[in-house]
């Protein structure tokens, strides 16, 4: 009688019990913390901006799906590729025509992700990949920020053109950019929200940003003049590169040294860019580049194991 | 210096309220009982009974087979059914002295001694040595070959593990409230061994009643101390623990003993008080017996070899029948194939879940969150390491200190995507300690 009890006991290596949260939960997390960005957003440039977010997200889910079929294994569930549309969304002027959302999200996941082995697997954040693609290809609509609401340079552009900017309304986010990169307020209540939940911590947006102080401090020939510092940090994506792109973890390095030296490396590709490229954006470039050294940076930055060092009487 | 506390680690629904408040209560024993001749790390017991033979409880049944091994006693009075290989918790078939109970319950006499004064240090660990204690925690470490290390003059701290971090489980918790005059009695005894050795009671601050009780109990006794360490799992992993206690650091290739240190658990330390002011070998032991499965979940005193079925019967069996079964606690412990197993010198838990967490969600791709990293009490990256041990890449493996992972599972309790991290590690680790004993 006991015999046919035992076979229904589950069996398996320690430990029993495991922890609620799961890569799901981590990914709504980051979305929920997007919905400020998103919602200044939308506020900020009318309802197109809604729809061009739409189109994205269903371009990376319906990409994710169809190759899922393909390879006999659905991993929509797991909300990773809603996250890159948004990113993706949020990162495209109000103004690009309707089709580029939807080709962007393609691009992202079907060859910066799933043909790199799926989620886990991508070197490259899969929706600044598609971003810098998108630029590349067609810088014409990329870079052109007009739209109903605004005419003229951004902030950024003007900085460098050496004239003045109102550094209220970049704080605000009442400027010209990208859908979700405008408000430093926005990003920063979500950047609160994943930071206080544990999702992210402050390694490589906090290095990244001292890291970009200190350069334009030195090289931004203005030298501690806070409102040239404040307009450089709340212009262009920075905000939203530092907080919801350069932190994803798949395409950042994993070692808690590795962190803090990829943000300095950002921080400083970042200023080089605005400073001496010849756009005055240069934030998806760099966390693209420092993506491609987080295998190298681990390397390097390996953690010390708990003991006394090497050796130990018993060597 | 003490540091309370250590890097990493993690804090999970610790599930102590379901047994801490009911007192210790003793468990009878079936008809039955098992005494695996393997219940300590070192050589196999050799028997020393055969079929037919009656015997008495406390009489010896299986001597130590060389200097690391341990001695084997009865634990009621019986005939010895059979000798052969019986399964253990951990699945394994081990040799095994079978001892059918003939309920009378006769005893050898055991002699008792009033004062340890007049014994020299060597007859303390010779007692030791023949009432065959080992590490209770889990371990099954011989208590003796621990209490000799080569230099007994650079021992400065005995540290008594009272942490009890596991999830689950307050057999220490109880023994501590109940009987803390026999822990602090031998912990005395194995300070005394050593010339400059100070007593430390490490207790988890999860335990203020404890702590209070224990501060009381030693405040004349200026060579005892009490301290209280963060709540925080593994925060008695033997490494761990001498880290917050004293603030040394120990590696996996190294002894406490290299830093001045010994470790016991707290049932280990009050047999070692029975043993040397009772007389009595090590019979019995505490097992907390809980889980949401459980009717009543309680602390028992159990004869060693009981069947585990014995003591779920006892105690009114299931609620509901358990998904899964664990011997230990929910991080380290064992998940059982049955309840026909026996308890030995090493159990500590039995646990029933109603629910299998772990076959509740399949694993998914790593998506490289670094949380294992974080909590690593090793300060390994468990996720390299599961993937060197995936693919059985040994140099990576080694190169990326695997082997100073301590299995003790706060990485797959962890990690979000679900792997079994610890699993893959441990699988890897157990294969290369054999190749290196191999040679």
């Amino acid at each position: 009688m006991e015999e046919k009890a035992v076979s229904k006991f589950k069996v398996s290596s320690n430990p029993h019990i495991r922890s609620r949260v799961n890569t799901s939960a981590i990914m709504l997390s980051v979305i929920i913390a997007l919905l400020p960005a998103t919602g200044y957003g939308i506020y900020n440039f009318g309802l197109r901006a809604l729809l061009i977010i739409l189109i994205s997200i269903c371009s990376t889910v319906l990409t994710e799906f169809l190759f899922g079929l393909i390879i006999k294994k659905s991993t929509i569930a797991d909300l990773s590729a809603v996250v890159t549309g948004l990113l993706l969304g949020l990162n495209m002027p109000v103004s690009v025509p309707l089709w580029m959302p939807a080709l962007g999200g393609v691009f992202a996941i079907l060859v910066v992700k799933c043909l790199f082995g799926g989620l886990g697997q991508n070197f490259m954040n899969p929706a600044l990949a598609a971003r810098c693609f998108l630029v590349i290809s067609f810088s014409k609509y990329m870079t052109d920020f007009d739209c109903d609401a605004y005419t003229g340079a951004t902030p950024l552009a003007m900085l460098k053109a050496g004239e003045n900017v109102n550094i209220y309304n970049m704080v605000i986010g009442k400027i010209p950019g990208t859908i979700g990169e405008t408000s430093m307020i926005a990003i920063i209540i979500g950047a609160c929200f994943l930071i206080l939940l544990g999702v992210i911590d402050l390694k490589v947006p906090g290095s990244y940003i001292v890291a970009f102080v200190i350069f334009i401090v030195i090289f931004g020939g203005r030298g501690f003049d806070p409102a040239y510092i404040s307009a450089q940090l709340a212009g262009g994506g920075l905000m939203l590169g530092a907080f919801f792109m350069a932190t994803d973890y798949v395409t950042r390095p994993v070692t808690p040294m590795g962190q803090i030296v990829f943000g300095i490396f950002l921080g400083v590709m970042t200023g080089i860019f605005r400073l001496f490229g010849p756009s005055a954006e240069g934030v998806s470039y760099s966390i693209i580049l420092g993506n491609l050294l987080v295998p190298l940076i681990e390397r390097f930055t390996k953690p010390t194991p708990f003991g006394p060092g090497k050796g130990g009487r018993h060597e | 210096m003490a540091k309370f506390s250590f890097v990493g680690g993690i804090h999970p629904y610790d599930g102590k309220d379901l047994s801490k408040d009911s007192p210790i209560e003793d468990a009878p024993c079936g008809k039955e009982l098992v005494y695996p001749l393997s219940q300590h790390i070192g050589a196999p017991a050799s028997p020393l009974v055969k079929k037919g033979d009656r015997v008495l409880s406390g009489q010896r049944i299986a001597d130590a087979a060389g200097f690391v091994s341990s001695p084997i006693y009865a634990s009621v009075s019986g005939t010895v059914k059979d000798i052969d290989k019986r399964r253990t918790v951990t699945g394994d078939m081990v040799m095994s002295i079978i001892l059918e109970n003939d309920g009378l319950y006769e005893s050898v006499p055991f002699t008792k001694r009033e004062t340890a004064d007049n014994l020299t240090k060597e007859e303390v660990i010779s007692i030791i040595k023949d009432a065959g204690i080992v590490g209770m925690g889990g371990a099954g470490f011989p208590t003796h070959v621990k209490l000799s290390p080569k230099e007994p003059d650079k021992i400065e701290y005995v540290i008594a593990n009272c942490a009890e971090c596991e999830p689950y489980l307050t057999s220490d918790y109880r023994r501590m409230l109940e009987e803390p005059e026999k822990l602090i009695g031998g912990l005395e005894l194995i300070v005394s061994l050593f010339d400059n050795a100070h007593g430390i009671l490490a207790v988890e601050d999860n335990k203020p009643d404890c702590i209070a009780l224990l501060k009381k109990l030693i405040k004349d006794k200026p060579y005892l101390s009490v301290k209280p360490l963060r709540t925080k799992y593994p925060q008695g992993a033997e490494r761990q623990l001498i880290y917050a206690a004293t603030g040394r650091k120990i590696n996996s290739k190294m002894l406490p003993a290299d830093v001045g240190c010994i470790v016991n658990n707290v049932d280990t330390i009050v047999s070692i008080y029975r043993a040397v002011y009772e007389g009595r070998p090590l019979m019995e032991r505490i097992i907390t017996l809980t889980g949401d499965a459980v009717k009543k979940p309680q602390n028992y005193r159990v004869k060693i070899g009981t069947l585990y079925e014995d003591i779920v019967e006892y105690a009114g069996g299931f609620k509901e029948t358990p998904e899964k079964i664990v011997c230990g606690g929910p991080m380290m412990g064992f998940a059982m194939y049955g309840l026909d197993v026996p308890t030995t010198k090493t159990s500590t838990a039995l646990l029933a879940f109603t629910k299998d967490e772990v076959s509740a969600s399949a694993p998914s791709p790593c998506i490289n969150c670094g949380r294992c990293l974080e909590v690593c009490p090793g300060r390994v990256m468990p996720s390299k390491l599961a993937d060197y041990a995936e693919h059985f890449d040994e140099e990576a493996f080694l190169q990326n200190n695997g082997m100073e992972c301590c299995e003790c599972g706060c990485c797959s309790f962890i990690c979000p995507a679900k792997r079994p991290l610890t699993q893959e590690i441990k699988s890897m680790r157990k294969i290369l300690l054999a190749k290196r004993k191999k040679g």
